[in-house]
């Protein structure tokens, strides 16, 4: 029996008889998922079984994604290390919006940040009109550094906001008592700051390791060719040059127990990552406060600042030049993706509601809708491919899989964060409601639907943002016909019509953005404390 | 007649025994230590607690299976008695139907209820806006307009202070003898207990004790509740 702060046995639903919500909807949703997600895969297996064994290039590929995930953690997270710890001792003007900005890439296209980079380091870019200027040798992004570098862009961030939470972690009280004690800086790292490193680094370079396995869209546009191809990207490559659905079946396997294998360890850390609440605080650490120290913190915090804004200013600039003339393509595209997105939408928040009222009484449910998590967009969409393909023409379906496989994939955030605002708001008002008779549709609409509507709204924008701007599984399908933002910018890129990918680029970040926002602010709108 | 025959609640290694009954319109205070059981008996009484052996009875009929909403039974728990996302008006109302479809006669109810209680002019408030005593006072007003014939109280008023708190229990007394409901109180202070009880229920050592005088039992305590009155 466990008991609550203060001494009362803690109330818990009863899970036999009177339940205030029916469990239905959420059977249904996990039905759904598991044949969402395992029946792709049993096909993918079948088939794979006909594919031959993998050949030299595939494990070539299976090395590339390895080695390219590992650089990206190992980089990013030792990257992040003084950068968050500089955060954490230092106030200063702008603090709060860099923080935002540090949660920004996760919902930011994987394809606009690849034309910032491009804009930055590419070979027109503002790098090499430097170097040049020098009088130095050029650099060229493509390849396996142009990997890890925009994987460093996207998850530096990441590990910095994972870091700076292990920080604020550290009681303010210890700080003080080092100064007291006249503990030096080098003390003060070994003593207080080392042992929570420990603890936060192994995880976080592990999280992000796993979301660099399934790396596509940046191996599709700054990798490719035999030495910089990820098992994602040769799926992609199977299907779109050879069409050999054998071999990319076989890669489909792969990518799975690649995936699977390192998933595991990564979900038990990930427990800990929050959205970064709370991280507004600084702590004061007299130590510190050195001409030398306070110097290299501003440095490092410049640099990084700099890293991050760079490509996102000049996909503004080289942006509103190419708006102008954005063939209609553009246009429709934009319109499809805002449906695509609205539908993923709609349909996670459906499936994330339904499993977390079904997981109040029965918590494994939860590990259900993690799954979405531990596999990857193309081994679903290479699956679904095989089963759609005796029947229909896949790229008929190609909007309909995208908006699926996108709700899949956002459905574990939704989760993480609706379950324990439902279970609050069960132990809280629960009893009230259930006294008063308010079951079914009466609660949820007086009950459970205002009181979750922050999460409610913080989730779907999370979604809509990430659909907005997903490049995977679309790739697959898509025929010339029908484009989502991100691909028909990555077919202008292609046809070298970079004014135009810029403009098409802008756009999608605009409306990337503004979906999140529209969404959070309507959550936060008028929502009762 | 509200009827505990038999009853034995367990609750992991927690059991609490009652085998007693409760005469209609009475006003029974439910006092013992921390940790004896006054919560959970209110809670099988509810129907939030299922009970492992025996039965409870309202007038003659079984409520042992009933689930907690069609039992004769209103509620006031500790804290959380109001929803802070709606209304006072609509907290109230969903004392009359839980789907909040109210009709006009039901919202002439719900007014009634507010003007009783003095509530009359903050009907459109949200329970945030409202000082403490005002937010017992609107669940009180839920209270009233359930019409339901047993009241529980579990400590509804501990956060209150004392004299906010002695307004609170003398609303509650008039309420009940208003509208002839059976109420069982639990409270931390005898004084609760003398003020508007009669009679008290002692729960101590896993037994809940039939219904005695509260005078007489505070006055000649037996030794476990000398112990926790501390004197």
């Amino acid at each position: 029996m466990r008991r609550l702060p203060n001494g009362k046995r803690r109330w818990r639903a009863r899970v036999t008889r009177h339940a205030p919500l029916p469990a239905w909807p959420g059977l249904l949703a996990g039905l759904f998922l598991c044949a969402l997600i395992l029946g792709p895969l049993a096909a993918v297996t079948w088939r794979a079984g006909g594919g031959g064994w993998p050949v030299a290039a595939d494990w070539a590929a299976l090395r590339f994604t390895v080695l390219q995930a590992v650089l990206s953690a190992l980089i990013s997270v030792a990257l992040a290390v003084p950068v968050a710890r500089a955060l954490a001792r230092r106030r200063f003007p702008g603090r709060g919006p860099l923080i935002t900005l540090l949660g920004a890439p996760f919902i930011l296209p994987v394809i606009v940040a690849v034309l910032g980079l491009l804009a930055v380091f590419g070979r027109g870019g503002v790098l090499n009109d430097l170097l040049l200027w020098l009088g130095l040798p050029r650099v060229q992004i493509y390849g396996l550094h142009g990997v890890v570098l925009a994987h460093v862009f996207f998850n530096l961030p990441l590990a910095t906001r994972m870091i700076l939470q292990g920080w604020q972690a550290i009681p303010a009280e210890r700080f003080r008592l080092a100064a007291s004690l006249g503990m030096s800086p080098g003390t003060v790292l070994r003593v207080l700051e080392w042992p929570m490193l420990r603890g936060v680094l192994p995880g976080a370079a592990l999280i992000i390791f796993a979301l660099c396995l399934s790396s596509f869209a940046v191996a599709l546009t700054l990798g490719g060719g035999p030495r910089a191809t990820t098992l994602e990207l040769a799926i992609y490559q199977a299907f779109h040059f050879d069409f050999d659905l054998g071999r990319a079946a076989v890669l489909a396997v792969m990518q799975l127990a690649l995936v699977v294998a390192a998933a595991a360890p990564a979900l038990r850390w990930g427990a800990a990552t929050g959205f970064g609440a709370g991280l507004d605080r600084v702590q004061r650490r007299w130590e510190a406060e050195t001409p030398l120290l306070r110097a290299q913190d501003a440095a490092l915090i410049a640099l990084v600042a700099l890293f991050l804004l760079t490509p996102l200013a000049a996909v503004v600039w080289r942006g509103l030049a190419g708006v102008a003339d954005m063939p209609a393509q553009v246009w429709r595209a934009a319109a499809v993706s805002l449906g695509v997105s609205l539908a993923a939408t709609v349909l996670c928040l459906a499936l994330a509601l339904a499993l977390a009222v079904l997981a109040l009484r029965r918590p494994w449910i939860e590990a259900l809708g993690l799954m979405g998590i531990a596999v990857s967009p193309l081994v679903i969409g290479t699956g679904l491919f095989l089963i759609v393909n005796p029947w229909a023409d896949p790229a008929r379906l190609a909007l309909a899989v995208t908006a699926l496989v996108n709700a899949v994939m956002a459905l574990p955030f939704a989760l993480r964060m609706i379950l324990p605002r439902l279970r609050e708001v069960e132990d809280s008002h629960g009893r009230l409601a259930t006294s008063l008779g308010m079951t079914g549709a009466a609660r949820l609409r007086w009950l459970i639907l205002p009181r979750l509507r922050p999460v409610l709204g913080f989730s779907a924008g999370l979604t809509a943002a990430l659909a907005m701007g997903d490049l995977g599984v679309i790739a697959l399908f898509a025929d010339m016909e029908n484009a989502t933002l991100p691909l028909q910018i990555l077919r202008l890129m292609g046809a070298y019509r970079m004014e135009q990918a810029a403009g098409a680029g802008l756009l999608l970040l605009i409306l990337s953005l503004a979906l999140f926002w529209a969404f959070d602010r309507g959550g936060r709108d008028n929502a009762a404390v | 007649m509200l009827r505990f025959e038999d009853v034995q609640i367990t609750q992991g290694d927690f059991t609490l025994r009652a085998d007693l009954s409760v005469d209609p319109g009475a006003r029974v205070a439910v006092i013992g230590p921390s940790g004896a059981g006054k919560s959970t008996l209110l809670n099988a009484v509810a129907g939030f607690l299922d009970i492992a052996a025996g039965r409870i009875s309202w007038d003659g009929g079984d409520i042992t299976a009933t689930p907690p909403a069609a039992r004769p039974v209103a509620m006031l728990f500790q804290d959380n008695n109001l929803f802070p996302h709606l209304t006072v008006a609509q907290n109230i109302g969903l004392g009359l139907r839980p789907d909040l479809r109210l009709s006009t006669d039901q919202r002439v109810l719900v007014d009634g209820a507010l003007d009783r209680v003095g509530l009359g002019a903050l009907g459109d408030r949200r329970p945030g806006q409202l000082s403490g005593g005002q937010q017992g006072r609107a669940a009180l007003a839920r209270v009233l307009i359930q019409r339901k014939p047993i009241v529980l109280l579990d400590e509804p008023f501990a956060a209150l202070g004392p004299a906010l708190k002695t307004e609170m229990l003398d609303l509650v007394a008039e309420l009940a003898s208003e509208t002839g409901a059976t109420l069982l109180m639990v409270s931390h202070d005898p004084a609760d207990a003398r003020r508007i009880c009669p009679q008290t229920i002692l729960v101590d050592e896993g037994r809940a004790a039939p219904p005695t005088d509260t005078a007489h039992l505070l006055d000649n305590p037996p030794p476990g509740l000398r112990a926790y009155l501390g004197n």
